[in-house]
């Protein structure tokens, strides 16, 4: 098995040919953040917060999609990658109303964990108060589309795990919305198994079970990556 | 020349308001408003949100009684989803409230209005508070302090927090009372029942001292409205309402909260956010009322425990009917911690309290209703109408203190007429004026200026806007 050798904040890390910058780093316990990226699920890169620096080159790099290279020098924590950080999640909260105090995910929340990790203590930007919709027509689950950040993870557990492909993104830019079927109501999109990957996936209080109150809605997201090494390697591991 | 004097903010209530009395030209007192100065919007942004989110939504309109809102909006949740909770999830949404009157009247009392009581109307403003009392009798202070930490320990050992625990819900509570929880309510009974004890001789001397306040402050008579049930025991929780008049006669019993349209009107002044609601058949504003625990106490017959009910059959001794003076709030709401200590120390032994069946689950299958419990403010409605799926279409809350906004606007002008007089406006004065506002202990908001810190201005403003004299204190 082919491997490489790096160096990651300055220390020698060793990792298999086709591994990705993020899981080498994960694997020698060096920490980076991300938000859309799911275990057992296709990465996307679309969140940014997994950028790193790359010794020669001035472009930042998302982790979570960059293969590791022979003699690659990557620094994942920088006053640039700090700043960076810090404003994409910025940027996220502004983007939507997020309410922490009273949300269903509430100390459950990885949108939350990400803003303590990077220091936010308030948000530099002007919030745009989009008027966002509350979706529960769906009997079993909900959507909340004031606390969704579009990282797509519902869209692709539910195409690549459930393979019903019931979510979808439709609309550009801030107009953008995660959509069931044809843009219908969720208790009218048929391909819906209610199989609740989706709401296991989703990292904010966006998807969240009917009935839940402030702070009750916890998530496993290690079953999904359960069913998907049972499916592909035959192994059962819980 | 014509004055107006303005107290603006009201210190040591629960929110933000002001005071404005206008004098004519001799300096006498024509009329004296209570203006509540904040705006919430908690009925519009609810809107297009799930009813199951309520209970912690609204809860955050308080954060001295955060209960009273969770168990009204949960109440009303229940009947939305059409649902009987568990016994075991009554009893402890009870032991909530009872853990809530506690702290919220301790506070009251201790904090907020002992410093005028103990250190007199007249004392130096800048140590007339619970600081100042503290200076003065470090050892009372303490007591007081910690009978509110008392019942806000109820509170935290059911909810998880003192202050906004989402704990109530639509069908039932989020979790038992522990064995933990409940040997160290057990441990902490004794104490709260001697430090009640102490403000019971506190006022009582200070009535037997002060008996002309009691005309004064706030002497009129009104109807009164509150939750009362079959027996005519007290009742904080659930039941029906009960309206009676200002000598006890009953008016109106037996309502059904959800039919409380039918009897309660809402008025809208221009000068005040806070509504004016009022008794229909009566008319406006002829069909004043007052809730909270002078209404609470004036309706039942009994306590119903026994040293809570020795207290009662005392402080009906004066009347053969209601008490009508809203000073005595303050005898009432000592009244009622003692009966909902009497009734703590009942319940917390019962094993039904370590239950796990604490929760109905329901959908949907009513679209709307109403919630009603009593706040330690007094009676407290959640209206909700949602569409089928469970979403908030409209919300009317009628909070306690609204009831109470007709009373207190009387309250001001009473005490403004008996104590001012352009020749001789004294700060004094004019703390007694505030005196009769924190006699209701009203709650305005989720914010208390316990501290005495908020200034006091106070401007005399002549009928061409043009300040005569200006008094600012803090």
């Amino acid at each position: 098995m082919a491997v490489k050798t790096l160096t990651i904040d300055g220390t020698l890390v060793t990792a298999q040919a086709e591994s990705t910058v993020f899981d080498a780093a994960h694997e020698a316990g060096i920490f980076i953040p991300s938000l859309c990226r799911l275990e057992g699920v296709t990465t996307t890169g679309s969140c940014r917060l997994c950028l790193v620096e790359i010794e020669g080159s001035n472009r930042l790099m998302p982790s979570c999609i960059l293969k590791v290279d022979e003699g690659m020098q990557v620094r994942t924590d920088t006053p640039r990658l700090r700043e960076y950080r810090k404003m994409i999640v910025e940027l996220l909260f502004a983007e939507r109303n997020h309410t922490c105090a009273v949300c269903v995910a509430n100390h459950n929340c990885e949108l939350q964990d990400l803003a303590k990790s990077v220091g936010i203590d308030h948000v530099r930007y002007e919030y745009t108060f989009p008027k966002a919709e509350v979706d529960i027509t769906h009997e079993r689950f909900g959507v909340d589309h004031n606390r969704c950040v579009l990282c797509t993870r519902c869209v692709r557990v539910c195409d690549e795990v459930e393979g019903a492909h019931t979510w979808d993104i439709s609309g550009r830019g801030t107009n953008s919305r995660v959509i069931t079927d044809m843009n219908q109501p969720w208790g009218d999109a048929q391909s819906c198994t209610s199989c609740g990957k989706c709401v296991q996936a989703c990292p904010t209080g966006a998807l969240f079970k009917q009935g839940s109150t402030v702070a009750e809605m916890q998530k496993d997201r290690t079953q999904l990556e359960f069913i998907v090494t049972a499916r592909e390697k035959k192994q059962w591991i819980g | 020349m014509s004055q107006r004097i303005v107290i603006d903010p009201v210190t040591r209530i629960e929110g933000h308001a002001k005071i404005t009395i206008e004098l004519d030209d001799t300096g006498q007192v024509t009329d004296a408003r209570f203006h509540v100065t904040e705006f919430r919007g908690f009925e519009k942004f609810c809107e297009g949100r799930p009813l199951f989110e309520m209970p912690g939504i609204t809860a955050r309109i308080c954060g001295i009684c955060p209960v009273s809102h969770l168990l009204a909006s949960a109440k009303t949740g229940d009947a939305i989803m059409a649902v009987t909770i568990p016994p075991a999830a009554q009893k402890l949404r009870r032991l909530m409230n009872l853990g809530q009157m506690v702290q919220s009247h301790a506070l009251s009392f201790f904090h907020l209005s002992s410093p005028d009581l103990l250190l007199g109307f007249d004392s130096d403003p800048a140590k007339r508070n619970v600081f100042g009392l503290i200076e003065a009798n470090p050892d009372l202070a303490r007591k007081g302090i910690r009978l509110r930490q008392f019942g806000q320990e109820i509170i935290s050992l059911l909810g998880g927090k003192r202050i906004h625990p989402s704990w109530s819900v639509p069908g039932g509570v989020r979790g038992p009372l522990t064995i933990e929880a409940r040997d160290q309510i057990k441990a902490n009974l004794p104490e709260a029942f001697e430090t009640v004890g102490i403000a019971f001789d506190i006022l009582k001397g200070y009535i037997r001292d002060h008996a002309g306040d009691l005309q004064i402050f706030g002497n009129f008579p009104t109807l009164f409205l509150g939750l009362a049930n079959s027996g005519s025991t007290w009742e904080h929780y659930d039941g029906f309402l009960r309206i009676v008049d200002s000598t006890g006669n009953i008016i109106a019993d037996e309502l059904d909260p959800n039919d409380y349209k039918s009897f309660l009107g809402e008025a809208v002044e221009d000068w005040s956010y806070l509504k004016f609601p009022y008794y229909k058949p009566f008319g406006y504003p002829e069909g004043i009322y007052r809730v909270g625990p002078l209404a609470r106490v004036n309706l039942c017959r009994t306590m119903g425990t026994p040293r809570a009910d020795a207290e009662l059959e005392e402080f009906r001794l004066a009347t053969h009917g209601a008490h009508n003076s809203s000073f005595l709030y303050h005898y009432a709401r000592l009244i009622e911690i003692l009966a909902s200590l009497e009734r703590i120390e009942e319940m917390v032994s019962d094993p039904e309290l370590q239950s796990s069946r604490l929760r109905a689950q329901a959908g949907i299958n009513c679209l709307e209703a109403v919630g009603v419990s009593e706040a330690p403010r007094g009676t407290l409605f959640h209206h909700y109408k949602v569409d089928e799926n469970g979403l908030i279409e409209k919300m009317n809350l009628i909070i306690a203190t609204g009831q109470n906004n007709l009373a207190m606007n009387r309250t001001v002008a009473q005490i403004a007429s008996h104590y001012i007089s352009g020749k001789q406006i004294t700060e004094g004065m004019l703390n007694r004026v505030e005196a009769g506002i924190r006699a209701y202990d009203p709650c305005l908001s989720c914010s208390t200026h316990a501290a005495g810190k908020m200034p006091l201005q106070i401007q005399l403003v002549d009928a061409d806007g043009t300040i005569l004299d200006e008094v600012i204190r803090g």
